[in-house]
C-alpha cells in the first residue's frame, strides 16, 4: 500500500514536455464556470489539443492556486474577482480599466494572462418581473429608485448586510423600498414569480432570469463592481502553448449575456448535462461542427435511482477512486499513527504534546487544509491523499496511544516482574490488549476518512465528491445523491469490513 | 561478602536456620534506603533469609514491606544499600534475567487475560527458552490442586477469584525457582478461600523447600505461614523473629500494640 503511495508521488514528479502534457483546464464548482470550463476543453479538443479536466476546484482561492502553482493552465474567471477577491485592490467603475489592471498585474506578479474577455459580466443584479417594469416603466437603477417605496423588496441576507450590496445602493441611488425580506437564494426566484416580492438581487446570469422571464435593471450609475469573465492562463500556457492560446482566444466576445443566461438556464433549471450544454454552445457559435439534438429527455425528472442506474458506469468508478483514496491514505495513517502511538508510549511526558499536535490538524477546516498544500504538492491525488492521511492520524494515535497505556496494568506489572521485557510487554501483553481500542481508532479514522474523502474533489482528486460538487453547484439533489448515497454506504462498508477484522484482532477468542 | 556471619546479631535466628551456617543466605539486605521524593520508604533495613525459610513481612499501609519485597527482584533500586540474592549482588547483574530466576506472585493474580491458563503458567519457562515449557506447566497446576485437563484451556476470566490465584501461584513455581516472592497474594480473597489458599500454600512449600517472601497486611496469615515474621514501621525494622518469640517477646510497645490489636498475642 505504500509502496504504491509512492509509485503515485512519483508518478507526479515525473517531468514531461510541453507538447507531450494535456492542457488542465479547471473551472469552480458553479455551473457557469463548469459550462465555461467545458467549453474550453472540448475547443481545445477540437482543435486537436490534449486536455485534462480539473473541474469543480474548490473555490477562488483554490482554482487561482492551481493556476499559480502550474498544477492547471486555464480557468474561466471574473476581472473583478480578480482585483478585489486575488489582489485585494479597491473597486472600480470602468470594466476595460478593471481589465487593464487585472491585466498587467496578474502578468508582472505570477506571469498569467487575461485572455480578451469571454462577452458578458456576471455581476450582481437586481430583477424584477417583466409585468412590474413594463407597468412602471422600469430600465435602470435610478428608475427603480423612483418608485421603490411602493415595492417590496426580497434579498439574500449577504446582499442586505454588504457594503457593495443594499447599504451601498441606498447610497448611490437614495434607494428606498416598501419592505426588504431577507430570502434564500433557492427560494428568491418562486417568491419574486408568485407575487411575494416585486424586487430581488441575484447575478446577471442567472438561468432563472431566462427562465421566469425577469428583467435586470440597468446599473446606469456604475455602482456595481465589473464582473467581466474571461478564460485566465497560467504562466507554462501563456509562454510555451501558443496553439492552445490561439485556441481559446477564439471565444473572445463571443457571449452575451443573454447567450449565458440561457446556458445557465438549461444547467441548472432544466439539468441538462454540461458537455452537452458545452458541445450545442460551440456548435451554436459555429467554432465547432456538429449537430444540435433537438429530442432532448427532460433528464432532470428523472428518479434518483434511475439516474443512478444510467450513470452506474460512472458512479462505480468514481466509487473505485474513492475507495483507492481512502484505503491508500488511511493505510499509510495507519502504518505510521499505529508506530508512534506504541513509541510514545515509552515516553509519556511528549506524548500529549504529539497528539494534540495531530488533533490541531483534524480541526484545520477541510478545504483550508487543501488551499495550503496547493503550494506545495499541487491539486489532484497526491495533496488529496496527504490531506486525508493528515486526518487519519489523530483518531489512531490517540486510540493506539490510550490503548496501550491503559491496557491491563496488573497483568504489565506481572509480566515485567517475571522477567519480561519492556519489548516483550508491548509485543504480548499491550498491543494485543489494546488491539480493540486502536482497530476503534482505525474505524472512527476511515469513517470520517470516507466523508472527507468527498471533498477531494475541490481540488481534482475525483471520487464521488465529483457528482456532490457538481450537485450543489447546479442545485441538482439527485446528482449530490448519486454522490452521497454511495459515499455512505461506502462508510457503512468500510467499517463493517474493519469490524470484522477486529474480530481477528480482539484478545482471547472475543 | 556478606552473609557469613548470620549468627553475629544474637537475636536467635539462628535456631531457624536449616542450612549449614557457612552457607550464604538466600536473600540478604544491607542496609537498604529508599526514597520516593519526599516519602521515605526504606530508611536502612538490613535482613537476612535463608534458603528454605518462608519469612512474612507486616507493617502498616506506608511501612516499606511492599518496597522491601520489591528490591530482592529489583522491581524497585534501592538509593543506598546492597541487595544479594545466592550471594550475588542483584544491581550487577541484569534484572530481568534475576526476575526469570525468582517467583513472583502479585496480588490479583496478574494473568495476562488474553492468554489461556496454560499459557500463563508457561510465561517464564517461554521466556527462559524451556524446550518442555508446558509440561512444566502443567506439572505446576497440579501443584497447586488444578487439573490441567480442565483448567489449561481456560480463559483467566472464566475461573473463580481463588482459582486466579492458584494459576498465578503455579506461574510463579513452573521453573521450581529457588526464591518466591508473594506481594498480598490472598488479599483479595475471601475468609474460606484464602485458608484454601493457604494450606494449598503450606503444602507446596513443605514439597518443594523454596526459599519465600510474603507481604501479607493480615498479621493471623503471617504468623500461619512463615517462619520469621518481619515488623516494618516508618522503613524501618522494629523486629524480626518467630511467631512464637514476636507473641512472647515483643521487642517493642508498638509491636505488642499491633499484636495486641490483631488478636494473635
Amino acid at each position: 500500500m505504500s509502496a504504491l503511495l509512492l509509485a503515485l508521488l512519483l508518478g507526479a514528479a515525473v517531468v514531461q514536455t510541453p507538447e507531450a502534457t494535456p492542457v488542465v483546464v479547471g473551472s469552480k464548482p458553479f455551473g457557469e464556470s463548469y459550462v465555461l470550463a467545458e467549453m474550453f476543453a472540448q475547443l481545445l479538443e477540437a482543435r486537436g489539443i490534449r486536455v485534462q479536466r480539473r473541474l469543480g476546484l474548490g473555490a477562488t482561492e483554490i482554482a487561482f492556486g492551481a493556476l499559480r502553482s502550474g498544477a492547471a493552465d486555464v480557468y474561466p474567471e471574473y476581472t473583478g474577482t480578480g482585483l478585489l477577491a486575488i489582489l485585494g485592490e479597491r473597486p472600480a467603475a470602468d470594466p476595460a480599466e478593471v481589465y487593464d489592471r487585472v491585466s498587467r498585474e496578474f502578468r508582472r506578479r505570477w506571469g498569467m494572462r487575461w485572455l480578451p474577455p469571454l462577452g458578458f459580466e456576471n455581476t450582481y443584479a437586481v430583477a424584477v418581473r417583466r409585468g412590474t417594469a413594463d407597468s412602471l416603466g422600469l430600465r435602470s437603477l435610478s428608475d427603480l429608485a423612483r418608485v421603490g417605496a411602493r415595492l417590496r423588496a426580497g434579498l439574500t441576507p449577504d446582499f442586505i448586510g454588504r457594503p457593495d450590496g443594499l447599504p451601498g445602493l441606498q447610497g448611490a441611488y437614495g434607494l428606498r423600498f416598501a419592505g426588504v425580506r431577507a430570502l434564500l437564494p433557492a427560494v428568491k426566484y418562486q417568491a419574486l414569480a408568485a407575487g411575494e416580492v416585486d424586487v430581488i438581487d441575484g447575478y446577471s446570469t442567472d438561468g432563472f432570469i431566462a427562465r421566469y422571464d425577469l428583467v435586470v435593471l440597468r446599473d446606469d450609475r456604475r455602482f456595481f463592481p465589473p464582473y467581466e469573465a474571461a478564460a485566465l492562463i497560467g504562466r507554462r500556457l501563456a509562454e510555451h502553448r501558443p496553439d492552445a492560446v490561439a485556441a481559446l482566444t477564439e471565444l473572445g466576445g463571443r457571449l452575451d449575456v443573454e447567450t449565458m443566461r440561457r446556458l445557465n438556464r438549461r444547467l441548472e433549471v432544466d439539468g441538462e448535462p454540461i458537455p452537452r450544454v458545452a458541445r450545442e454552445a460551440l456548435v451554436e457559435l459555429g467554432l465547432l461542427g456538429g449537430t444540435i439534438e433537438t429530442a432532448r429527455s427532460a433528464s432532470r425528472r428523472q428518479g434518483v435511482w434511475q439516474y443512478m442506474w444510467e450513470q452506474r458506469r460512472t458512479l462505480a468508478s468514481l466509487t473505485a477512486r474513492h475507495l483507492l483514496l481512502v484505503l491508500i491514505s488511511l493505510g499509510a495513517a495507519v502504518a505510521v499513527a499505529v508506530p508512534v502511538g506504541l513509541g510514545l508510549e515509552r515516553l509519556p511526558g511528549g506524548a500529549e504534546g504529539v497528539i494534540r499536535g495531530a488533533g490541531v490538524l483534524q480541526t484545520l477546516p477541510g478545504i483550508a487544509l487543501l488551499a495550503f498544500m496547493i503550494p506545495l504538492l499541487g491539486i489532484g491525488v497526491v495533496p488529496a491523499l496527504v490531506a486525508l492521511f493528515l486526518y487519519s492520524l489523530y483518531p489512531i494515535l490517540r486510540n493506539t496511544y490510550s490503548g496501550v497505556r491503559d491496557a491491563a496494568p496488573e497483568a504489565v506489572a506481572a509480566g515485567r516482574a517475571l522477567g519480561m521485557t519492556p519489548r516483550q510487554i508491548l509485543r504480548w501483553v499491550r498491543l494485543p490488549l489494546a488491539a480493540p481500542v486502536i482497530m476503534a481508532g482505525i474505524r472512527t479514522a476511515a469513517v470520517i476518512n470516507v466523508g472527507t474523502a468527498t471533498l477531494a474533489a475541490f481540488i481534482g482528486a475525483g471520487g464521488l465528491g465529483d457528482p456532490i460538487a457538481a450537485g450543489l453547484a447546479l442545485s441538482d439533489s439527485r446528482m449530490i445523491l448519486s454522490g452521497a448515497l454511495p459515499a455512505a454506504l461506502l462508510a457503512l462498508l468500510v467499517d463493517g469490513v474493519l469490524g470484522w477484522c477486529e474480530r481477528w484482532v480482539r484478545p482471547g477468542g472475543g | 561478602m556478606h552473609g557469613h556471619a548470620p549468627l553475629a546479631r544474637g537475636d536467635g535466628r539462628v535456631l531457624f536456620l536449616p542450612m549449614s551456617q557457612s552457607r550464604p543466605a538466600a536473600l540478604e539486605a544491607v542496609a537498604v534506603a529508599k526514597r520516593f521524593g519526599p516519602v521515605t520508604a526504606l530508611d536502612g533495613v538490613s535482613l537476612e533469609i535463608a534458603a528454605g525459610e518462608c519469612v512474612a513481612l507486616i507493617g502498616e499501609s506506608g511501612s516499606g514491606k511492599t518496597t522491601l519485597l520489591r528490591c530482592f527482584n529489583r522491581l524497585t533500586h534501592p538509593d543506598q544499600g546492597q541487595v544479594l540474592v545466592g550471594g550475588a549482588d542483584v544491581a550487577r547483574g541484569d534484572p530481568v534475567l534475576l526476575r526469570r530466576t525468582i517467583g513472583y506472585v502479585p496480588q490479583e493474580g496478574g494473568l495476562l487475560p488474553h492468554w489461556r491458563v496454560l499459557r500463563n503458567v508457561a510465561l517464564v519457562p517461554w521466556l527462559r527458552g524451556e524446550p518442555d515449557g508446558e509440561a512444566k506447566a502443567s506439572a505446576a497446576l497440579r501443584l497447586v490442586g488444578l487439573e490441567p485437563e480442565a483448567f489449561a484451556r481456560r480463559w483467566p476470566r472464566d475461573l473463580s477469584g481463588g482459582q486466579r490465584q492458584r494459576v498465578a501461584v503455579a506461574r510463579a513455581l513452573a521453573l521450581r525457582p529457588e526464591v518466591v516472592l508473594l506481594d498480598e497474594p490472598f488479599g483479595a480473597l475471601d475468609a474460606i478461600t484464602r485458608a484454601d489458599l493457604q494450606s494449598t500454600f503450606l503444602a507446596v512449600r513443605r514439597e518443594l523447600g523454596f526459599t519465600a517472601v510474603l507481604v501479607t497486611h493480615d498479621i493471623a496469615e503471617a504468623f500461619l505461614l512463615a517462619d520469621r515474621v518481619a515488623v516494618l514501621r516508618e522503613g524501618r525494622l522494629e523486629q524480626i523473629d518467630s511467631p512464637e518469640r514476636l507473641r512472647t517477646a515483643p521487642g517493642t510497645p508498638y509491636v505488642a500494640e499491633l499484636l495486641r490489636r490483631a488478636r494473635v498475642a
